[in-house]
Parts: C-alpha cells; sequence; structure tokens
C-alpha cells in the first residue's frame, strides 16, 4: 500500500511516501511494524497522541482495519484556516 | 457549491461578487475572509502552508455539505491556499448565501470551525533568521467543534 506524511512526519521520516509491503491488519499493527525498521520512523512515532491517521482520504483511528485500504496517511493535527 | 484548493492568490472582491451573482431568492450573503497574520513574535517573514491534494477537496466538499444539510442555504464557497504566503496575504475565504442572515452567519462560522481542524492544512511559520517552526494546533479549535 502507499504510506504518506505530511508536515513535520513527513520532515522526520524524510519521504513524503513510500510503498510498503505488509501483512500488517490493522494501523497500529502497520505503526509497530515501521517503528522496529529504523530510528527515523521510531522518532516519528514516538507519540501516537500528536498524531492522525486517514485511510484512502478519510480521517481514520489507530485501531481501524486495514481491509482493502490503498493509501494511509499519517500526519500531525491539522492547521487549517 | 464550489470548493477551491489553490496555491495563486485570490480577489477576494470579484468571488464576493461573483457569488452574490450567482444567489438567486437569498436576503442575505455571509463573507469571511482569512489573512495570513504575522506570528506572535512579529518575525515571520514566509508562512508555507502544505496540504494533501485529494483528501483536502474531499474534506473540504464534506464540509461544506454537512453545513448545507444543517442550515437553509442556497450556495456555498470555499476558497484556500497553500504554498507560500506572507503576512497580509489572504489565505481563505468562505461564503454563504441563504434567505435569512442567521442561517448565513452560523453556517460560515461552523465552515470556519470545521476547515481549522479538520481539513488536511498545515501551516509553517518561517522566521527571517531562516527559523522554521510548524504552528500546533489549539485545543480550542478542536474545543470549537463541540459547540456545533
Amino acid at each position: 500500500m502507499d504510506v504518506l506524511y505530511f508536515a513535520w512526519v513527513r520532515e522526520r521520516i524524510g519521504v513524503p511516501r513510500e510503498q510498503v509491503e505488509t501483512a500488517a491488519t490493522t494501523v497500529m499493527e502497520l505503526v509497530e511494524e515501521l517503528r522496529q525498521r529504523e530510528e527515523r520512523y521510531e522518532a516519528a512515532f514516538a507519540d501516537l497522541s500528536a498524531l492522525r491517521v486517514a485511510l484512502d482520504q478519510d480521517l481514520s483511528d489507530f485501531d481501524s482495519a486495514l481491509d482493502g485500504v490503498r493509501e494511509v496517511a499519517f500526519f500531525p493535527p491539522m492547521t487549517g484556516g | 457549491m464550489r470548493i477551491v484548493v489553490q496555491e495563486a492568490p485570490f480577489d477576494a472582491g470579484a468571488e464576493a461578487d461573483s457569488f452574490a451573482a450567482h444567489a438567486d431568492q437569498v436576503g442575505a450573503i455571509v463573507t469571511f475572509t482569512g489573512v495570513v497574520r504575522d506570528s506572535d513574535a512579529g518575525n515571520m517573514q514566509v508562512m508555507e502552508i502544505e496540504h494533501y491534494p485529494g483528501m483536502t477537496e474531499k474534506a473540504l466538499t464534506k464540509i461544506a455539505e454537512q453545513a448545507t444539510d444543517r442550515w437553509d442555504l442556497a450556495d456555498v464557497l470555499v476558497i484556500h491556499r497553500y504554498g507560500r504566503l506572507v503576512p497580509g496575504d489572504r489565505i481563505m475565504m468562505v461564503a454563504t448565501a441563504s434567505r435569512h442572515r442567521k442561517a448565513a452567519f452560523e453556517a460560515a462560522e461552523y465552515l470556519m470551525d470545521y476547515l481549522k481542524s479538520r481539513a488536511p492544512f498545515w501551516k509553517k511559520e518561517i522566521a527571517a533568521s531562516g527559523q522554521a517552526d510548524w504552528v500546533a494546533a489549539k485545543d480550542e479549535d478542536e474545543d470549537a467543534l463541540s459547540r456545533w
């Protein structure tokens, strides 16, 4: 699936998007997988209360299932307006 | 309903005129324009706005549809910019048209409250020194949603 990062999450991880092969069934499992990879992921995902997640461009939560999801995005709370 | 996400500046006066010209049978039009303000320290040179292409349009459309469901609105306009802006630039605009003033005002406030914390934009303030800081979301912006 495609995994996208925005704002400081993108800066910490170092790329705006990447293809991830995963067997994770929930967002939380995907986060744990990414955290195991490298220090930069651990740095980005250190405090989940500071992060939001969108599944196929709809705001979602970390307990959500990844069945059929093509695009996962992680970002800090939004600051529009 | 018109939702616009663009990097280029917009002409708030022309947008308001065009919106009014297309609104039939209404008694009230409310427009709100957001302006890039300087940081509290007064040293911001540039504000960079990042967004999530695709989700941004989807989220703004959903927010505008929710407003239309809730109030008797003849039309809704949302314009939001991204990219590099400087203090004084117009960053966004909403307009609502209704038969009655109360609905137009309330719907405009609802749109503003929701797009502050539910539309995928992120602001970064860059000072003259080069120091760059992401703007943190405010608890009060999230709390503002509870009144709806």
